[in-house]
């Protein structure tokens, strides 16, 4: 897919990080039933392919996870022990908040694609590829940049479980307010 | 009166009893064809339902717990659904139409404004077109909506694949088998 030329007026180093696969990593701790519960729970969601081992051991040969859990396996604990500062998922969003001066930003945009089902007991890495950064924008929210970020997902035999995109929106509020 | 529509307000009623997805034999591909309307699904989102979604899927940061944080800082009207959840909302809007063969391939959403505390969310759906791919998956393609009153908050794309016959079941294709 051609992406857009990068915006003219961006910082050599962030202009550099295009294209630059980044942040590989692996999840601290293996895939499993309760966070699909929390996430089934959440939305009220009683697919019994989530709920009733028959029923996925029919279907799928065994327990899987909806696909829309795929990025909570990459997200840090808020706390652990020795680390600093707010730890965060999608850190390649925050580097582009910090070094751009954007304090704030939201999501605008997501592509979730599923491959192989995730499963009790998979242990998921993942690396995040920024893709886009578009000219200043201004929105009701502010002024800032949209940018694109992709995360590919495998398990640990290296099969593709899933690929997402995030379209971020790093802004600066008309009326900036400290905190 | 639709069974899925609240006899008060005439908007899609609130919670799970809205849709039933325990058969595995829900749909096959032959009964959906462009134009298909998928039953709505109507939610009364409360804090509760931001927080519950956003702590499920890991997401710590504080618009979507923290009311003083959201409004003051971020300049939204209140904590509001995260990512990760809306994408949970709308992979069970589709397999509760679905049934548990039915396989999300992709899902591509836009967040157009925030859904809220307090909201009436709103799912609709309209499947926009079905093919059966080179391996013999088949696919149906289905617009998605989310409102809450008069606002438009998402907008999804899905390509959902669904058993071609009633013993075809996209769960069992894998690597090039698999084109989502």
């Amino acid at each position: 897919m051609t992406e857009p030329a990068p915006a003219a007026d961006l910082p050599e180093d962030v202009r550099a990080l295009i294209g630059k696969a980044q942040y590989h990593e692996t999840a601290t701790f293996p895939v499993e039933m309760g966070y699909s519960y929390n996430t089934l729970a959440a939305t009220e969601n009683g697919n019994p392919l989530y709920w009733d081992f028959e029923v996925a051991e029919q279907l799928t040969g065994g327990m899987t996870l909806p696909v829309s859990t795929l990025s909570l396996w990459m997200r840090p604990h808020r706390w652990a022990p020795g680390a600093t500062g707010e730890q965060v998922a999608l850190k390649t969003h925050f580097d582009l908040k910090e070094r751009l001066g954007l304090p704030e930003a939201i999501m605008s945009d997501n592509t979730l694609i599923g491959y192989e089902p995730v499963r009790p007991g998979d242990v998921i890495s993942h690396h995040q590829v920024l893709r886009s950064i578009s000219d200043v924008k201004t929105t009701k929210l502010g002024t800032g940049r949209f940018w694109v970020i992709d995360v590919e997902y495998h398990n640990q035999n290296g099969d593709l479980v899933g690929v997402e995109s995030y379209t971020g929106f790093g802004y600066r509020r008309s009326t900036e307010v400290n905190s | 009166m639709n069974p899925q529509t609240s006899a008060a307000t005439g908007s899609p009623a609130t919670s799970s009893a809205a849709m039933d997805n325990t058969g595995t034999d829900k749909i096959v591909l032959d009964q959906v064809s462009a134009g298909t309307v998928l039953p709505p699904l109507g939610y009364d989102v409360s804090a509760t339902t931001v927080v519950l979604g956003a702590l499920a899927s890991r997401d710590w940061r504080p618009m979507h717990h923290d009311h003083k944080f959201a409004t003051e800082r971020n300049g939204t009207a209140d904590i509001f659904l995260n990512t990760p959840n809306l994408a949970a909302w709308f992979e069970r809007y589709i397999t509760d139409w679905t049934g548990p063969k039915g396989r999300i391939g992709r899902l591509t959403f836009r967040i157009r404004d925030s859904v809220f505390p307090g909201d009436h969310m709103v799912f609709a759906g309209t499947v926009s077109g079905t093919e059966i791919d080179e391996s013999g998956c088949g696919w149906a393609s289905v617009d998605i909506s989310v409102t809450a009153g008069d606002r438009l908050c998402c907008t999804c794309t899905a390509r959902v694949a669904l058993p071609t016959d009633g013993t075809d079941n996209p769960w069992t294709r894998r690597s090039e088998d698999w084109k989502p």
